[in-house]
């Protein structure tokens, strides 16, 4: 007899027993043992059909192809820069993929982006030994200019960009600051210092609260509070959605794991 | 000689009291504190992220590296000096063995995960109260593992098979004295640290290790409750 | 830190304001002493500033004197920036930066004359108290050397000395004897970015710091102890502002130690 032995959205610990017998499948986040379906991880579980798979609650980022991220500029060698990714891997930005300009041999590549600059960049490759290019060219990436920057986890970032992208634009709607929010954890804020501070606090509280009924009313109803002004939330769940690099397909990858998780 | 009775009132086959706690190192990417009675570790976790030097890179899978540290004041006699003594680096080594079984590092080549255990406070089974922690920190912190990783001391004072000896045990002298400090994988029940110094039969090891397995499956229980306790957080409308 | 986000943080505290919402000479908030975390050492506490936490200890040992002081006892201080609390601190034998914490740490308290060295003799010649003060570091989110003095401060508050009976120390049993301290050296480190004074300052801000000056003052206002760090000079005016705010700051931070 094949039994499930857990719920939906159950937070299970590495070896956990999460099912036995052959009629469930083992899905990303756990394996199988003989009989037993067993956790891999620590996650919440998703039961999709048969198969179980866990949704990560926390660690680093696994950088993945397609992706947009937020990086910084740690290193200029001949080929082009280095950046940083917020994961174990650094990446190449190489100089086709720098820009479009031509660049004259020789040049001095700080002119296009200096050591310490951050950048909304789309990750190209990733090979089996996380050797990762990424590059400049696609729309929505570019250079950040000011502002701060701050680090969440990076699996709560479906959360914070919400469906179609319809929290971040909630959250740029009533602050007026610009904000893009990387796949990799990085999110990038600039506008108003105090407006600025109170996106930071508004992510916090995303963060904090993601696995909560109600997220989006009560982060409305938070900004409401905080601004002291009314939300139009018709228009900004319609504004198109635009996030680092504000690619639709990126979207649907993490507004399918962000209704997975939400309740 | 007969030993009767333990001096903290404790049964033969019960540990110290335990306290669990997951997330205590905020910078970390996974943390936890585990406490023997006066026996306290905290574990915190780094990584996967960049190895350097880089000859120490594996590009088939990640490292893991231990670094067991008593604090300066944590010992009750003298002041620990800092920098790591060839005790604290057989730990560190044995710890790593006891918790690379249930972590798959395939997915991190040439990355290194670094566990930073450090004592505030001990008095015996310090190294088992390590493992402890590192290994709640390690699920903390997000990483692939087959299993959770639960560790305790048992041994023998005298004629009596005890768990979790304190410091008073391992210093007993009206009889013979072994401690073993065990590591046990739950889920298979496999033994990954195992030390001993002292004498035992055959007989009385067998048990010792029996006895150790029941105290690790209670030990697990408290690390799984922690670990949820962090993640499931209040109000939450399951 | 790029300098874009070192311009952020100046543009931000030309209108008083800084990253995190505090004014130019808040410090974060709970600041809060937990004395007697272990029972490991002769004394102890633990000190939380913000998310920063620090732990300091205080072993004694009965040593023999330095021979041009035969007559008095003295204090040594330690600190290890632990990497589990800082991705940034790397294990192995103490850096520069380590170095220079454990000295700050050290010169507040001795130069306060808290301790009366004379008093930690025993014998004079032969046996004296060595105080031996240790401060690691479990979660650095800034502002290191405030809250390391403040830890060692309150572990010697929390001090008792063991049983030693002439010959031999007993570590099991303390004889209840506090260690007495005649003053509170307070230290509070004020940062220049720019043209701005801050206190209390996040790691980020760590990063984008001209100057600091560690000032340690007593109750009265007397100046205990100094130190200037970060590469760029400081002008009189700058430093007599700095002092002001250090020894202003240093009441507010001593309602902590009661």
């Amino acid at each position: 007899m094949s039994k499930l032995l857990v719920k939906e959205k159950e937070i299970v610990v590495p070896g956990e027993v999460l099912a036995e017998g052959m009629d469930n499948l083992p899905g990303i986040g756990t394996y199988r043992q003989g009989e037993e379906i067993l956790a891999g991880r620590l996650g919440l579980t998703y039961i999709d059909g048969r198969t179980i798979k866990l949704i990560p609650l926390s660690g680093k980022y696994a950088p993945k192809r397609n992706d947009t991220i937020i990086c910084k500029v740690i290193d200029i060698n001949f080929s082009g820069w280095r950046v940083d990714t917020n994961s174990a891997y650094s990446a190449m930005l190489s100089m086709k993929d720098g820009t479009s300009a031509y660049i004259q041999k020789g040049a001095d590549l700080t002119q296009y982006y200096a050591l310490g600059d951050y950048v909304v960049a789309k990750i190209v490759n990733v090979t089996s030994q996380k050797l990762i290019d990424v590059t400049m060219k696609g729309p929505g990436l570019h250079k950040l200019k000011g502002g701060r920057i701050i680090q969440v986890s990076c699996h709560k970032v479906p959360r914070i960009i919400g469906k179609q992208g319809s929290m971040v634009s909630m959250i740029k709607q009533a602050t007026g600051c610009r904000v893009s929010v990387g796949q990799n954890g990085l999110v990038w804020i600039q506008g108003e210092p105090d407006k600025e501070l109170l996106v930071e606090n508004t992510i916090r509280k995303i963060e904090e609260e993601s696995h909560l009924a109600g997220l989006t009313d009560r982060i409305q109803k938070f900004l409401e509070k905080e601004t002291g002004a009314k939300l139009d939330v018709s228009k900004s769940s319609q504004a198109p959605p635009s996030p680092a690099g504000g690619r639709p397909k990126s979207y649907a990858a993490s507004v399918r794991q962000g209704d997975n998780h939400g309740l | 000689m007969v030993y009767k009775k333990r001096k903290d009132g404790r049964k033969f086959d019960e540990a110290r009291k335990i306290e669990a706690k997951v997330g205590v190192v905020k910078r970390a990417d996974g943390s936890a504190s585990f406490r023997f009675g006066n026996t306290w570790a905290v574990a915190a976790v780094y990584g996967p992220r960049e190895l350097y030097p880089r000859f120490l890179q594996d590009p088939s899978k990640g490292l893991l590296r231990c670094n067991y540290n008593m604090m300066p004041f944590s010992s009750r006699g003298e002041r620990v000096r800092p920098g790591g003594s060839r005790r604290s680096k057989e730990i560190s080594m044995v710890t790593q063995k006891a918790l690379l079984p249930v972590l798959n590092l395939d997915e991190y080549p040439n990355a290194v995960v670094d566990v930073f255990i450090e004592l505030p406070e001990t008095e015996a089974g310090s190294r088992t109260a390590g493992i402890n922690a590192a290994s709640m920190a390690l699920a903390d912190a997000g990483l692939l593992m087959k299993d959770l990783v639960s560790s305790v001391s048992v041994g023998r004072v005298d004629d009596k098979i005890v768990v979790d000896l304190d410091y008073a045990e391992e210093s007993y002298d009206d009889g013979p004295v072994a401690d073993i400090p065990i590591a046990i994988l739950p889920k298979s029940g496999n033994v990954s640290l195992l030390q001993m110094d002292g004498l035992v039969s055959k007989d009385q090891l067998k048990e010792a290790v029996e006895l150790g397995k029941k105290a690790c499956a209670k030990i697990y229980e408290i690390q799984k409750k922690a670990l949820k306790e962090k993640y499931n957080v209040k109000g939450d409308g399951q | 830190m790029n300098e874009d986000q070192k311009q952020h943080i100046i543009t931000l505290l030309e209108s008083d304001k800084r990253l995190d919402g505090r004014k130019p000479l808040d410090y974060r908030k709970p600041v809060k002493v937990e004395p007697g975390f272990t029972s490991t050492a002769e004394g102890s506490a633990k000190v939380t500033i913000g998310e920063t936490e620090v732990m300091a200890g205080v072993k004694m040992e009965v040593g023999t004197p330095y021979p041009d002081r035969p007559g008095e006892g003295t204090i040594i201080c330690g600190a290890e920036l632990l990497p589990l609390s800082n991705p940034e601190f790397e294990s192995g034998p103490p850096g520069i930066q380590a170095i220079e914490l454990a000295r700050i740490v050290d010169r507040g308290i001795r130069e306060s004359k808290t301790i009366e060295f004379k008093k930690l003799c025993i014998k004079e010649g032969e046996q004296v108290w060595l105080i031996l003060i240790d401060v690691v570091t479990l979660n650095d989110a800034g502002n290191l050397f405030d809250a390391s003095a403040l830890a060692a401060y309150a572990a010697l508050q929390n001090a008792t000395y063991p049983k030693f009976d002439g010959e031999k120390l007993d570590y099991k049993e303390s004889s209840g004897k506090k260690i007495e301290l005649t003053n509170i050296p307070l230290s509070v480190t004020v940062c220049k970015i720019g043209n701005k004074f801050i206190v209390d300052p996040t790691t980020d801000e760590e990063k984008a710091i001209d100057a600091r000056l560690t000032v340690a003052t007593l109750e009265d206002g007397t100046l205990c102890a100094m130190q200037k760090g970060g590469d760029v000079p400081l002008t009189p005016e700058d430093i007599s502002e700095m002092v002001d705010i250090a020894t202003e700051k240093g009441k507010e931070l001593r309602q902590a130690l009661k």
